[in-house]
């Protein structure tokens, strides 16, 4: 039973961040139409960059907390002004594709600068021990892990349910060109809402950093486990991004308990169960016919 | 004679290659409704994406008030006082009612109906003002989807289809709507099949057949010679 709680415990830690990441990405598909592949990247970015702070600026992880997020928010401004809004007109494959280049860019210059070994990083100060809670010991760091990014995604949440930007983000995610026609002028969100959602991708990867290998390559599996998380959720659908997200971390976490050789298995079992029974995924409007 | 609001000259339209419009000319003045009457796939909707700056592949030219539309996007039309609604309502189901109400900016603030105004209009929607839109009854949708550009004080109204799929009881309501927002002088465009509703809304009606307009007349005219009129459009 005691173990049964820590690996829910580690997969609320894991869904976390693919939580996150995938509001990240269901909010940017959802007003742009924009399928960014480079949310692996960002991810990894996050990491890497809590690392070189660390290492360079002294920059602790609570620091990385607010400073990382930020940064990526920014440059994520400029790779949707320089880059992504050119062809947002075109077929959305074509910000696919270069999203994807985007990527091995990323990733490739990452590696040139900092080798393919893992980056050391440490749990941060105050998180490393662990705490017994009803004759449970459970790793602080885990613990916070989880608590954050469930508050996060409620604070996420709370500015898209109750603020009018997020009545504005909803509407467009659900159909853009109805809500031009309704007099809002979607362009103008455009631009901060990816950066807003690169700035999640961000924060998962900064989150990650203390308890995952921080390589280069750390995006790639992520950002095919991501698509996963979508797809069950429900493209299209913010609810449907967060609970899949954590449904995801749950079903790796306990596939890696029981069943470690077919832990990634299992979710794309998952994946192909959900979209044989609801097609649109569990949060997904069915299409009208 | 009212002043003239929307004036459609000799627009076109094409679906790629096809042209589903042919030299369309309409016009609609302050407290006016105008129909637009014709079979499926006429053109209908085409024209109302078009003067809502949807449908982009025009020729010919559109103007609001005596100002051009040409170059001007949706967003932009629809804060000139244009208020689309959409055959499928065009409701989200991801807002609650009075989200879908309050969601466009209001445009006219004279003009704009007050949320007590709207309920008390429309009562249903009161009661329901925290369900998601979608969660709505067909009629009580379309209720919506009417109210929602009186919100934002539209002096323009683009209404494809309204009776569609609707119970008759709902339909005289609806026309009762149309009735009281004319006579609040705001301009409609109706785009209707059912012609009986339209004849006990509309003050003229235009007949599209494949994408031309065949025949304009008024309302009287359009009543005293429904049938042959219909026989002529293949309805
Ligand atoms: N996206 C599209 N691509 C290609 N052709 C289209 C498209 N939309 C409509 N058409 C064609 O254009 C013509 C006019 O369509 P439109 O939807 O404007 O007709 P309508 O009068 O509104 O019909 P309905 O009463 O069925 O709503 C039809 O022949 C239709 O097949
Ligand atoms: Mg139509």
């Amino acid at each position: 039973m005691s173990a049964f709680i820590q690996y829910t415990l580690q997969g609320l830690a894991t869904g976390g961040f693919y939580a996150l990441a995938a509001l990240g990405l269901a909010v940017i598909f959802g007003v742009m139409g924009v399928v960014n592949f480079s949310h692996g990247a960002m991810y990894m970015l996050g990491a890497v960059g809590s690392a070189v702070l660390l290492d360079v600026a002294d920059v602790p992880f609570w620091g990385a907390l607010v400073v990382v997020p930020v940064l990526l928010f920014l440059f994520g401004i400029l790779v949707e002004r320089l880059l992504v809004r050119w062809l947002l007109a075109l077929d959305p494959l074509y910000n696919f594709l270069l999203t994807f280049g985007l990527t091995l860019l990323i990733v490739d210059l990452v590696k040139r600068r900092y080798g393919v070994s893992g980056l050391p990083y440490e749990l941060p100060a105050g998180l490393e021990g662990r705490v017994t809670i009803g004759g449970l010991s459970l790793s602080s760091y885990q613990l916070f892990a989880a608590f954050f990014s469930v508050a996060l995604c409620i604070a996420v949440w709370l500015l898209l349910t109750k603020t009018r930007i997020g009545m504005i983000v909803r509407a467009s995610t659900e159909d853009a060109e109805r809500t031009r026609a309704l007099g809002i002028n979607v362009g103008r969100w455009v631009t901060p809402v990816f950066g807003f959602g690169i700035a999640l991708a961000g924060v998962a990867g900064v989150l990650a950093a203390p308890f995952r290998a921080i390589t280069a390559d750390m995006g790639s599996n992520f950002i095919i486990i991501l698509f996963a998380v979508v797809v069950i959720g429900g493209l299209g659908s913010i609810l449907g991004a967060v609970m899949a997200g954590f449904l995801v971390g749950l079903v790796e976490a306990y596939g890696q308990a029981y069943a470690p050789s077919y832990a990634q298995v299992l979710i794309f079992v998952l994946m192909a169960a959900v979209v044989l029974v609801r097609p649109a995924g569990l949060f997904g409007r069915e299409e009208a016919s | 004679m009212a002043e003239r609001l929307l004036t459609v000259d000799t627009l076109s339209a094409f679906h790629g290659e096809a042209q589903v419009l042919r030299d369309v000319s309409i016009d609609v003045s302050v407290g006016e409704v105008v129909t637009l009457v014709g079979r499926n796939g006429a053109g209908k909707t085409t024209l109302l994406r078009s003067i809502m700056g949807l449908h982009k592949n025009t020729r010919g030219s559109i103007a609001l008030d005596g100002t051009t539309l040409d170059g001007k996007s949706a967003d932009k039309r629809a804060r000139l006082g244009i208020g689309w609604v959409p055959d499928d309502r065009g409701i989200y189901a991801t807002l609650t009612v009075e989200e879908n109400l309050s969601l466009p900016p209001v445009v006219d603030k004279d003009a704009s109906w007050s949320l007590d105004r709207i309920y008390e209009q429309f009562p249903v929607l009161r009661e329901r003002r925290d369900f998601p839109g979608t969660k709505l009854s067909g009629g009580e949708q379309q209720m919506l989807a009417m109210a929602r550009p009186l919100r934002a004080g539209s002096r323009l109204l683009l209404l494809d289809e309204p009776s569609e799929g609707l119970a008759p009881v709902i339909v005289s309501q609806i026309g009762q709507i149309i009735r009281d927002i004319r006579s609040q002088g705001v301009a409609v465009l109706l785009v209707e099949q059912n012609v009986k509703f339209a004849s006990t809304v509309a003050d003229r009606h235009n007949l599209l057949a494949q994408g031309e307009v065949v025949e304009s007349l008024d309302n009287d005219a359009f009543q005293s010679r429904t049938t042959e009129l219909l026989q002529h459009l293949g309805m």
